[in-house]
C-alpha cells in the first residue's frame, strides 16, 4: 500500500500496465520528456523509452486518428489529450471512426483504445481547460466512458480501460488530481467498467454523481440534517451506466438527486432521470432533483465556482428533495 | 541561424513526372528495364478488365434497383493497379488503407471482389474483411483515414516488421486538415507509410484547381519532408515502378513517400451525380483517348502478346468472373436484426442486450417489478 494522489495512482497503473504489455504505448502532447502538462506521464519514457513514450505533433485529431491505426494493427495505444476542451480536433476520430470500426467491419477490425484526458473545472485554468463534455461520448454508441472519483479507483479502472477491447474515454478529474492521498495497493487490481459504487448506504435519499463532484457530494452530506439518511452513489462508469445500482437504491429510498458538473440539458443528469422515471416510477415520491451546472458556456475562472455545483447547492437540492 | 548569411536560398526541390507506357503504348524501355515482367502485364490488363466490367454492372445493379449508390473506379485503374502488384510482391504484411476508388488494389491483395458490391449494398458484411487480409474496408468521409495508415505504419515500425502502410486518398482529400496531419505525423515519426494521391481532377463538382493552389499535388509531400513524385495515373508502368521504389525507399530511408498520379475520373462520381452539370465535354473527351486499358492494350498488341482472339475470350471471361461475384453478393444470407446490436462493443452492455432482446427502446414492459407494484394497491 502507498499513499497516492489521483495523478500517482494513474501513473502507477500506466507502469504497470507497460511493464506487464509491450503492446501498450503511450502517445501525444508533452507526454514524454516533460512528464505531461500534469506530470501523470513523469518518468515513464525515462522508464520504457522513447519508442513507447512518444512526443507527438500538436494535433489532437492526428493524436487520435493514429492511435487508431496502432490499435488496429494490435497495439495498446494509450493517447493523451491535453485538457478535454481540445477533443473537438479529435471529435471525427473519436465517434466516426473508433467508435464505429468494430461494427462497420463485423468484427473484423477493432480498436482497443484508452483515450485519457483531464476533465472539469476548478483548477483557474484557462479558456477551453475546465468543461465537462462527457454526455456528448456517452451518447456515441461504440465509446465506453469512465471517470473516476479517487486514486483507488482511478488505478483499477484505468486498467480496466487498457485491457478493455474497446475504445474507452478515461477522464481524469483535474481538481482532484492531487486535492488529497488514497491508499492505493501496489499490486495490480481491475476495477469492472459499468459498475456504480455506492460510496454511503443510506434509506431516505438517493444523490448520484461521478468525478470531482463525488467530493462536493461528500461535503453536503455534512451539512444535512443528522436524521436525513443518505445513500451516495458514484457512478465511476458514464457509459454503459450501472442502471441496476440506480433503481435498486431508488426503488428503496423514491428520492434522488443528481449532481454533476456538466450543463443540465441532455446530460447524464437527464439519462439518470429517465432511467429512473422508466423503472422507479411507482417507488418515487418526489420528482428527480438535477444540480447541474448551468445551460452556459463555461465562465472564465473568476466565475468557475459561482458555475459548478458546490456542497451548498447540491445540500439544498437534496432538502428540497426530501421535502417533498 | 547566426552563421546563415542573407538572401541564400535555403530550399529546393523538384518534382519528377514518371511515364513509362504512352498513351499511343509506346514502352519507354530503359524506364521499363526491371519492372513488369510480360506475364504480369497481361495480369493487370485482364484484372483492369475485368474491374472495367465490374464496373458496368455495378452501375447496372444500381440502375435497376438491385444496389445503392456506387462510385465507379472506370479510367483510374492502372495507378492502384500497378500499386497494387507492388504492394503485393514486396511483403504479405503490407497494409492497404483505401478510399473508394481502388478496387483493383484491393483485389490484387486479396479481398473478395463481392466485399465491394455489398458494401454498396448496404451490407456491413462488406467491410468485414477476412482474416489475414491486411486491408481495412473503404473509407467513405473524405482523407479521414490517412491517420489510420499512419498509425499503422507506426506499429510496423514499432514491431520492427519489414513492410509499410499505403494511404490511398483524391486530390479533395489533400484539403482535409486530417491529411495535413496524417502526412505531418509520418514525416517527423519517420514512418514506413506511402501516400497515394489519385487526382482525378474532380471532387464531385469542384476542380482540382479550386482545391488548391499548388502546382502540383505531389508537392504537398516536400513540406513534411516526404519524397514527392509525380506519375502518369494511366501507366501501370509507373504506378508499379514508383510503388516499388517508394516501398524500399521508406523501409531503408525511415521517410515516408508521396506519389500524385495523374489520372481521370470518367464516369460519374456516383451513379447519383450527373458530371454533365459541371464538367466540360471536351474535357473528358480528351481524357477518353489517355484511358489507361486502351494504352495497355496497344502495348501488348505491339508486343505480339494480345489479338482480338484473346480480347473476346477476356471479355467472356470478365462476364463469367463478374456474374459470379454478382450471384455471390446477392445470394448471401440476408442480415439479422441481431447483427445491429452484436458488435457495437465485444460484450454487450445490459441495456443493449434488453433493445436486442426486445427490439424496444421504451421503458414500459422492462421493469416487471414495477408492473407487479401497480397491480397490487
Amino acid at each position: 500500500m502507498a499513499n497516492l494522489t489521483l495523478v500517482q495512482a494513474i501513473n502507477l497503473a500506466l507502469t504497470q500496465e507497460m511493464e506487464a504489455d509491450d503492446r501498450v504505448i503511450i502517445l501525444g502532447e508533452d507526454v514524454g520528456k516533460n512528464g505531461g502538462v500534469f506530470r501523470v506521464t513523469e518518468g515513464l519514457q525515462q522508464r520504457f523509452g522513447e519508442d513507447r513514450v512518444v512526443d507527438t505533433p500538436l494535433a489532437e485529431s492526428g493524436i487520435i486518428g493514429t492511435a487508431i491505426g496502432l490499435a488496429i494493427a494490435g497495439l495498446r495505444p494509450v493517447p493523451e489529450i491535453q485538457f478535454e476542451g481540445f477533443l473537438g480536433p479529435a471529435y471525427d476520430q473519436i465517434v466516426n471512426h473508433a467508435a464505429r470500426y468494430r461494427t462497420r467491419s463485423r468484427g473484423s477490425v477493432t480498436v482497443p483504445l484508452t483515450i485519457r484526458v483531464p476533465v472539469g473545472g476548478g483548477i483557474h485554468a484557462p479558456e477551453l481547460h475546465s468543461d465537462s463534455p462527457e454526455a456528448i461520448y456517452a451518447h456515441t454508441p461504440g465509446i465506453k466512458v469512465v471517470m473516476p472519483s479517487s486514486p483507488y479507483d482511478a488505478k483499477g479502472l484505468l486498467i480496466s480501460a487498457i485491457r478493455d477491447p474497446d475504445p474507452v474515454i478515461f477522464f481524469e478529474p483535474k481538481r482532484i488530481y492531487r486535492a488529497f492521498r488514497e491508499e492505493v495497493p501496489e499490486d495490480e487490481y481491475t476495477i469492472p467498467i459499468g459498475k456504480a459504487k455506492v460510496v454511503e448506504s443510506g434509506t431516505d435519499i438517493t444523490v448520484i454523481s461521478w468525478g470531482a463532484t463525488v467530493l462536493q457530494c461528500v461535503e453536503a452530506m455534512d451539512s444535512l440534517p443528522d436524521d436525513l439518511s443518505v445513500e451516495l452513489i458514484d457512478l465511476r462508469t458514464i457509459y454503459p451506466i450501472d442502471a441496476d445500482t440506480i433503481v435498486e437504491s431508488v426503488q428503496k429510498t423514491g428520492r434522488c438527486v443528481v449532481a454533476c458538473e456538466a450543463p443540465k440539458t441532455a446530460s447524464m443528469a437527464a439519462e439518470i432521470a429517465t432511467i429512473i422515471q422508466e423503472r422507479c416510477f411507482l417507488h418515487l415520491k418526489a420528482p428527480v432533483q438535477r444540480v447541474c451546472g448551468f445551460d452556459t458556456v463555461m465562465p472564465y475562472y473568476k466565475l468557475e465556482l459561482e458555475y459548478l455545483p458546490d456542497a451548498k447547492r447540491i445540500a439544498e437540492g437534496v432538502v428540497q428533495c426530501a421535502g417533498y | 541561424m547566426s552563421s546563415a548569411k542573407k538572401n541564400t536560398v535555403v530550399y529546393e526541390a523538384r518534382i519528377e513526372h514518371v511515364q513509362i507506357l504512352d498513351e499511343q503504348g509506346n514502352l519507354d524501355a530503359e524506364q521499363a528495364k526491371g519492372t513488369l515482367t510480360d506475364a504480369e502485364v497481361v495480369e493487370l490488363y485482364e484484372w483492369m478488365t475485368i474491374c472495367r466490367h465490374y464496373d458496368e454492372i455495378a452501375f447496372k445493379l444500381q440502375r435497376s434497383g438491385r444496389m445503392g449508390t456506387y462510385p465507379q473506379n472506370k479510367g483510374q485503374e492502372a495507378g492502384p493497379a500497378g500499386a497494387g502488384l507492388a504492394i503485393r510482391k514486396s511483403s504479405p504484411d503490407n497494409w492497404l488503407v483505401p478510399c473508394y476508388r481502388e478496387n483493383i488494389a484491393l483485389f490484387l491483395n486479396g479481398l473478395p471482389m463481392e466485399k465491394i458490391l455489398l458494401h454498396w449494398m448496404g451490407d456491413e458484411r462488406g467491410n468485414q474483411i477476412p482474416d489475414g487480409v491486411n486491408i481495412l474496408p473503404i473509407s467513405i468521409p473524405i482523407g479521414t483515414h490517412p491517420l489510420h495508415a499512419a498509425g499503422i505504419a507506426w506499429a510496423l515500425k514499432y514491431r520492427r516488421k519489414d513492410a509499410v502502410a499505403v494511404a490511398f486518398f483524391g486530390d479533395g482529400a489533400t484539403s482535409e486538415g486530417d491529411v495535413h496531419e496524417a502526412c505531418n505525423f509520418a514525416g517527423a515519426l519517420g514512418l514506413p507509410c506511402v501516400f497515394f494521391c489519385q487526382n482525378n481532377f474532380w471532387a464531385i463538382s469542384v476542380p482540382r484547381k479550386r482545391q488548391t493552389a499548388s502546382e502540383t499535388f505531389a508537392q504537398k509531400g516536400l513540406a513534411y519532408g516526404h519524397k514527392c513524385v509525380q506519375i502518369d495515373g494511366n501507366d501501370i508502368f509507373a504506378s508499379y515502378k514508383v510503388m516499388r521504389d517508394a516501398i524500399e525507399f521508406v523501409k531503408t530511408q525511415g521517410r515516408p513517400v508521396f506519389i500524385e498520379a495523374v489520372t481521370y475520373r470518367l464516369g460519374d462520381h456516383t451513379t447519383a451525380d450527373d458530371a454533365r452539370r459541371y464538367r466540360d465535354e471536351d474535357e473528358l473527351a480528351s481524357w477518353v483517348s489517355k484511358d489507361p486499358l486502351i494504352r495497355t492494350r496497344k502495348h501488348l498488341e505491339k508486343k505480339g502478346l494480345w489479338d482480338d482472339a484473346k480480347q473476346a475470350a477476356l471479355a467472356a471471361r470478365a462476364k463469367q468472373h463478374v456474374d459470379g461475384v454478382v450471384k455471390r453478393a446477392e445470394g448471401i444470407e440476408p442480415p439479422t436484426v441481431d447483427d445491429i446490436f452484436d458488435y457495437t462493443f465485444a460484450t454487450l452492455p445490459e441495456e443493449l442486450e434488453v433493445q436486442k432482446r426486445t427490439l424496444r427502446t421504451s421503458g414500459l414492459g422492462q421493469a416487471p417489478e414495477q408492473e407487479r407494484l401497480r397491480s397490487t394497491p
